[in-house]
């Protein structure tokens, strides 16, 4: 390891390995920092396939699209430390001065530009206010997901599945080809929050029943969990009583939405995105700290690998190119049918030419229209023939001829008929 | 007239099937994998399944697999018991057949990751009873427990 480096990576899931891959590339001097002992973040329990569609035009499992990045970060000169958590950072004199924990002791390194790639933590139990007892056999998708892909251990015979998120899906697949038997997926919501082919071939393939606008409102055991209390909702997704109905179960498993982390970007005074969650960047994914760099599920949750991937090389090129100069922003702002979207706000000094935009709508919408406007001039329209919250988007587009101007806003509105 | 969702790829395009006495038509698919799909859906639906087979390296319990391409769909539960039935006791690559040929469906079972070849565990013996691996896996977790402790 060395004392300084040009671009420290914090974390090596699918974002970290592919940024670290990018700025060896460019010809930087990198160090690629992992708190487990194995690199492949996620990935490496994500054993189904679908991944890399995008990206490598194949259809990969988790593990053979993180081991395709390590079989090119081998080939690099990157320096790469495990089992090392990032205690501390402080900017000084315009470098940021790491403390790295690790079993061969306390270690402190110093690099030009950072780049967060901490992806994501799951909600728990305790943030989606279920009551009752506090039984063993509650766990979260993907702490279900650990267990049996990665220790081989299967953590329920009969379950509940709250959350139609994408692992609670890809979980109910999985259980049920293990021999558990998977009750029911069970979703607050009216509409589903996983990937409509997931709905498919995860549930419809095994005749899993998919209860929505219905939530766990109680868990009941001493030692184990030995039921749910289950309960219909209205349209503010609140209980309606008279509704609950008991499911006899020895596992909950809970797959109700993931939130960025952001700690140590917090800590740093990076500004965040109430939306995503993640930091406020520009198109080179560059947060509100020079210097500092954001992507993948840090960034925002992405529901395709491939697109993590891809906006770790904007943030690994951004993090390349970074000159400590101050930058002249317009500002994205969108309506209220768009849930989120990334990046939002563009650097007037940086190219502008090519820049990639990640976005959501706010609820499942039929015919809809995407217009990208600046001082009253319509810079982009585009059609989609529907749009659906867990369907991220992407769009890539010049705003060279937009004339935009330090301080200016540019409208992103949807407009479209609701299902 | 039957309406699916294909699986494909993750765009999930609502497909609208016909099939009449000419063959089978297919609307409302953004590419002509899509055609194959409902296609395959209305003669002899294929899946791909994903699983982990064990093995008797302690610090890698079990090793995760996949088809190597699509099996029908009513034979997955077949496949998974014979997934279930392997204990590997060699390291095998990512890629490298697991099971071949399984159930001759000309497809193999194969490994999708390289971590057995990193392991560092000791060779399993070709013939482990039960017991030594029981034996050995406790073994390995004290000592385990011991260098974590020296840490």
């Amino acid at each position: 390891m060395q004392t300084l480096y040009d671009v420290v990576i914090i974390g090596a899931g699918p974002a970290g390995l592919a940024a670290a891959v990018r700025c060896d590339e460019k010809g930087k001097s990198v160090l690629l920092v992992e708190r487990e002992a194995r690199l492949g973040g996620i990935l490496k329990q994500c054993i189904h396939d679908g991944f890399g569609l995008i990206r490598f035009s194949e259809k990969l499992s988790g593990p053979e699209y993180a081991e395709r990045y390590m079989d090119m970060l081998k080939k690099t000169k990157v320096d790469v430390t495990t089992l090392t958590f990032v205690t501390d950072i402080e900017k000084k004199d315009g470098l940021f001065e790491l403390t790295l924990v690790s079993r061969s002791g306390v270690t402190a390194v110093k690099s030009k530009t950072l780049i967060l790639a901490t992806g994501c933590r799951e909600r728990t139990a305790k943030q989606v206010n279920i009551h009752g007892t506090r039984p063993a056999g509650v766990f979260t998708a993907g702490t279900a997901q650990n267990l049996t892909n990665l220790l081989g251990q299967l953590p329920t015979k009969k379950c509940v599945i709250l959350g139609s998120g994408d692992i609670g899906l890809i979980m109910a697949r999985r259980l049920t080809l293990e021999g558990a038997k998977v009750l029911g997926v069970y979703e607050a919501k009216s509409t589903p929050s996983g990937l409509t082919r997931n709905i498919h071939q995860c549930l419809h393939d095994y005749d899993i029943p998919l209860y929505l606008s219905h939530t766990v409102t109680r868990v009941f055991g001493d030692d184990r969990l030995t039921g749910v209390q289950i309960s219909e909702v209205d349209e503010k997704m609140q209980p309606i009583a008279g509704t609950e109905s008991f499911v006899e179960c020895d596992g909950l498993i809970l797959s109700v939405g993931l939130i960025p982390e952001n700690e140590l970007a917090e800590r740093l005074g990076v500004q965040l995105d109430p939306k995503t969650k993640g930091p406020v960047c520009d198109q080179n994914l560059m947060t509100s700290v020079p210097g500092i760099f954001s992507c993948g599920n840090a960034l925002h949750v992405n529901d395709l690998v491939d697109y993590v991937s891809e906006s770790a090389v904007t943030a690994a090129d951004g993090a390349c190119g970074f000159e400590n100069a101050d930058g002249e922003f317009s500002f994205i702002e969108p309506d209220g049918n768009i849930a989120y979207i990334v990046p939002q706000k563009i650097d007037l000094t940086k190219s502008k030419s090519e820049v990639c935009f990640y976005f959501r709508s706010r609820d499942v919408l039929d015919k809809c229209t995407l217009t990208f406007s600046a001082n009253g001039k319509t810079v982009k329209e585009k059609k989609y023939p529907f749009l659906r919250p867990p369907e991220m988007e992407r769009l890539v587009l010049s705003l060279d001829g937009a004339g935009l101007k330090k301080g200016d806003k540019i409208k992103v509105t949807l407009e479209g008929g609701k299902k | 007239m039957k309406k699916l969702v294909c699986i494909v790829c993750p765009n999930s395009c609502e497909l609208e099937i016909t099939a009449d006495e000419n063959g089978i038509s297919v609307s409302g698919n953004k590419c002509k994998r899509g055609v194959q799909f409902a296609t395959d859906e209305m003669t002899a639906p294929k899946r791909t399944i994903s699983s982990v087979v064990r093995t008797a390296f302690p610090s890698v319990p079990v090793l995760p697999v996949r088809v190597s391409a699509e099996i029908p769909k009513e034979r997955i539960f077949d496949v998974m018991q014979e997934i279930n039935h392997v204990t590997l006791r060699k390291r095998v690559r990512r890629g490298e057949a697991v099971i071949e040929n399984v159930l001759s469906l000309g497809v193999d079972v194969i490994a999708t990751s390289d971590v057995l070849t990193t392991a560092e565990d000791p060779e399993p013996s070709e013939k482990e009873t039960e017991k030594n691996r029981a034996k050995r896996t406790k073994k390995a977790k004290t000592t385990a427990k011991k260098t974590e402790k020296k840490a």
